[in-house]
């Protein structure tokens, strides 16, 4: 076999992004498993990685780790280019937005679960608004607000408690296996 | 492993609290707003007291109902319904103009013709004008 002329060298950086994407794309094939009442009303636990990488390791890799779980979850439950992939597309990038300003907000009074939730909220105000935009024309879809309001609500104050439990737990000495590369934030 | 619920709590920061409860105040408003009557769904024709239709208040559309004096024409819009002409006197059903809320009610007495909408949770039994 011939050698390759170019090679990709993947530095620690492109494995944390992959390993952390793939429990992300595990979390939500598992969770396309679970019956729910409504299209579209899910927990979201996928979320909870976004959360634990925004807070070790920034933004951008939050974005990376988000936009491929959206890409290959789509890819694996058949669902890519079409409406239930831009719906989380949407919701993914409105999420991440407002993920990129609330990281900012002070840590000393707001944690993952206030980011849960405010992610949550911008997740379910874009899906609503692509849905009525393109999928829905018709106001009729803002009945399902107030449904998805609290689920975003309940999931996001359980994914926030839940991303906080293992940021912690990555903290705790021994407990983390890669150190992380900013200060911990003070509790 | 354990995890006793005071330190679940510990990992929950005074500002959280807030936006739980922003959230929750949201949830609240979307549902009282949305979701309390008030919002009409079907729009009932009646002439001379039998009811002749009922129109979904999705669609646009027209609908002429006979009376006694002539054609009158109901005219629906999503959300709303008037009645567009009608054969009597004065007009009364046709200047209260466009009715938006259940239990509204638009009558043509000469013609024996009236509109009535009609919800889930109407905020009212019955409006007039």
């Amino acid at each position: 076999m011939t050698r390759s002329t170019i090679e990709l060298v993947p530095t620690a950086k492109d494995r944390r992004i992959a390993r952390h994407a793939a429990a992300a794309i595990v979390l939500t094939v598992a969770e396309a498993a679970i019956p729910l009442p409504l299209p579209g009303l899910k927990p979201g636990l996928a979320n909870i990685v976004t959360l634990i990488v925004l807070a070790r390791w920034g933004w951008r890799e939050a974005v990376w780790v988000a936009l491929l779980r959206v890409l290959a979850a789509s890819l694996l439950l058949g669902q890519f280019l079409a409406p239930g992939f831009f719906l989380s597309l949407s919701g993914a990038l409105a999420s991440l937005l407002v993920l990129g300003l609330a990281m900012h907000l002070p840590r000393r009074w707001f944690g993952p679960v206030s980011h849960s939730i405010l992610a949550a909220f911008a997740h379910i105000g874009a899906q609503l608004v692509v849905a009525r935009l393109w999928l829905v024309p018709h106001d009729g879809v803002f009945y399902l607000l107030p449904v998805f309001a609290l689920a975003a609500v309940v999931f996001g104050i359980v994914n926030g408690l839940v991303a906080a439990r293992l940021l912690q737990e990555l903290h705790a000495p021994g407990g983390a296996a890669v150190p992380p590369a900013a200060p911990l934030p003070e509790r | 492993m354990s995890f006793p619920l005071a330190a679940w709590r510990a990992l929950i920061r005074p500002g959280d609290v807030l936006v739980a409860l922003a959230g929750l105040a949201l949830c609240v408003h979307a549902f009282v707003s949305l979701w309390q009557g008030g919002r009409p769904e079907t729009a009932l024709v009646r002439a001379g007291g039998k009811l002749v239709a009922e129109l979904d208040l999705a669609l646009p559309q027209e609908f002429d109902v006979r009376g006694p004096l002539g054609m009158t024409r109901i005219e629906i819009q999503p959300g709303r319904a008037r009645v567009a002409t009608d054969p009597g006197p004065r007009q009364y059903c046709v200047r209260q103009g466009w009715l938006t809320q259940a239990g509204a009610v638009a009558i043509c007495a000469p013609n024996q013709v009236s509109l009535s909408l009609s919800g889930r949770g109407a905020d009212y039994d019955s409006l007039n004008y």
